[in-house]
């Protein structure tokens, strides 16, 4: 127990996967200009990067292992991903149009969000067990909405201030990303 | 459009990095030393010539509706490939790389230009328009890698990709006034954002001389 909740500390804060690791930028510089944007970005990706590790984990162990061809992981890992963007889609459509409506161009753009691939290959190469790939999937998928969200915030300000006319829109928001790093970078020897 | 300037496109005009913004997630990671820059550079131009190649050729058999799927297996594929070999002849830069030579497959560039060029452009455009934009990212990624090596280790070191105990070519200045912020993370978005910010100064410059001009006429 007392290693699932190290695990999950040292994946959401200590290794932050967008500020440490650098996936998943895209959608950080993307769909940050409105921090309800960003919040409802950050669920889809969770419920998204929860399942597919454990679809991914499951299909690594019980399928591609035993029949030795591993690899094919590339290959099957995203057509998963694929088909479960595709699935979430479709879900969210019939039964609830209005969250559809306000996420609807992001959703197919989480296909191509790192962070999901890099996640499930992440969980093979560290030779987690089925649980505790479940857990880094929710302990990443939390780091990035924290990271999103924040970030998101400091945007919306960030529109109103004085900025250098250089400096507008993407670099200082690189530069905020930089400061954020930084702050984050505090958490370091936590676990 | 001559086949030049479908090249050049790549390299300045549309260049996948500072200008669209695509793939990031990459050239921030492996950005810390101009060696590894180049490696991924090299991947990339790769895979995103085969690829768009490929798709081009399968341009009219591919059905309109599953193209995404279809567009993704076959990236997938020749990622694959190009890391087998890459594990197999360049074991350093192959460790080095880690997993981000797999994340090529959901690098955007690659996506991005099967869906924008190869899918309707001949099978030669296809090529040329993939080394174009495969060297434009490695020129901007070398850009990044050369200021972070520079500032963070107070050096410059380029090694034989194929054997890492080979040094080509190394120099060092001011070794003990290395920054060591900038081989970190926050330095990679530092060094980008001033990067961006340059070139946005370039811009504005140069549309309020067009505007000066215009103005006087």
């Amino acid at each position: 127990m007392f290693n699932l909740f190290t695990l999950f500390v040292s994946l959401s804060l200590v290794n932050n996967i967008v500020l440490n690791r650098f996936y998943a930028i895209c959608p950080l510089l993307g769909v940050s200009k409105k921090s309800e944007n960003a919040l409802n970005m950050g669920y889809a990706v969770t419920f998204v990067i929860v399942v597919s590790a454990i679809i991914t984990h499951i299909l690594y162990y019980q399928v591609l292992l035993p029949l030795g061809i591993e690899y094919l992981d590339l290959i099957t890992f995203i057509l998963v991903i694929a088909a479960l963007v595709q699935f979430v889609e479709m879900f969210l459509k019939k039964t609830s149009p209005t969250i559809y409506k306000a996420m609807g161009v992001y959703l197919p753009l989480i296909t191509t969000n790192c962070a999901v691939l890099g996640v499930a290959l992440d969980n093979i190469t560290a030779g987690y067990t089925l649980i505790e790939a479940a857990v880094a999937a929710f302990a990443v998928s939390v780091g990035f909405t924290v990271v999103i969200y924040l970030f998101s915030t400091i945007r919306e300000r960030l529109e109103i201030n004085l900025v250098p006319k250089g400096f507008k829109g993407i670099p200082i928001s690189l530069i905020t990303a930089a400061l954020m790093a930084c702050a984050m970078a505090g958490f370091a020897g936590l676990v | 459009m001559s086949k030049l300037t479908i090249l050049k496109k790549g390299i300045f005009d549309e260049n996948p990095i500072f200008v669209l913004l695509l793939g990031l997630c990459s050239s921030l990671a492996i950005t810390t030393t101009l060696s590894q820059a180049i490696g991924m550079g090299v991947a990339v131009i790769a895979v995103l010539t085969s690829s768009n190649m490929i798709i081009s050729l399968l341009r009219k058999i591919i059905p309109e509706e599953i193209r995404i799927p279809i567009y993704i297996v076959i990236i997938a594929t020749l990622v694959k490939c190009v890391q087998m070999l890459m594990n197999a002849y360049t074991p350093e830069l192959y460790d080095s790389l880690g997993v981000f030579i797999a994340l090529i497959v959901v690098n955007c560039i690659i996506l991005g230009r099967a869906e924008a060029f190869a899918s309707k452009n001949s099978v030669i455009d296809s090529a040329l328009d993939g080394i174009g934009m495969g060297i434009g990212y490695t020129i901007a990624i070398s850009c990044i890698a050369i200021v972070r090596e520079l500032i963070g280790t107070g050096g410059i070191t380029l090694t034989n990709p194929f054997d890492a105990s080979q040094v080509l070519f190394t120099f060092s200045i001011f070794k003990e006034y290395a920054i060591t912020l900038f081989t970190q993370p926050a330095g990679a978005f530092l060094t980008f954002g001033c990067i961006m910010a340059v070139i946005q100064t370039f811009k504005i410059k140069k549309e309020e001389k067009n505007k000066a001009k215009e103005g006087g006429k």
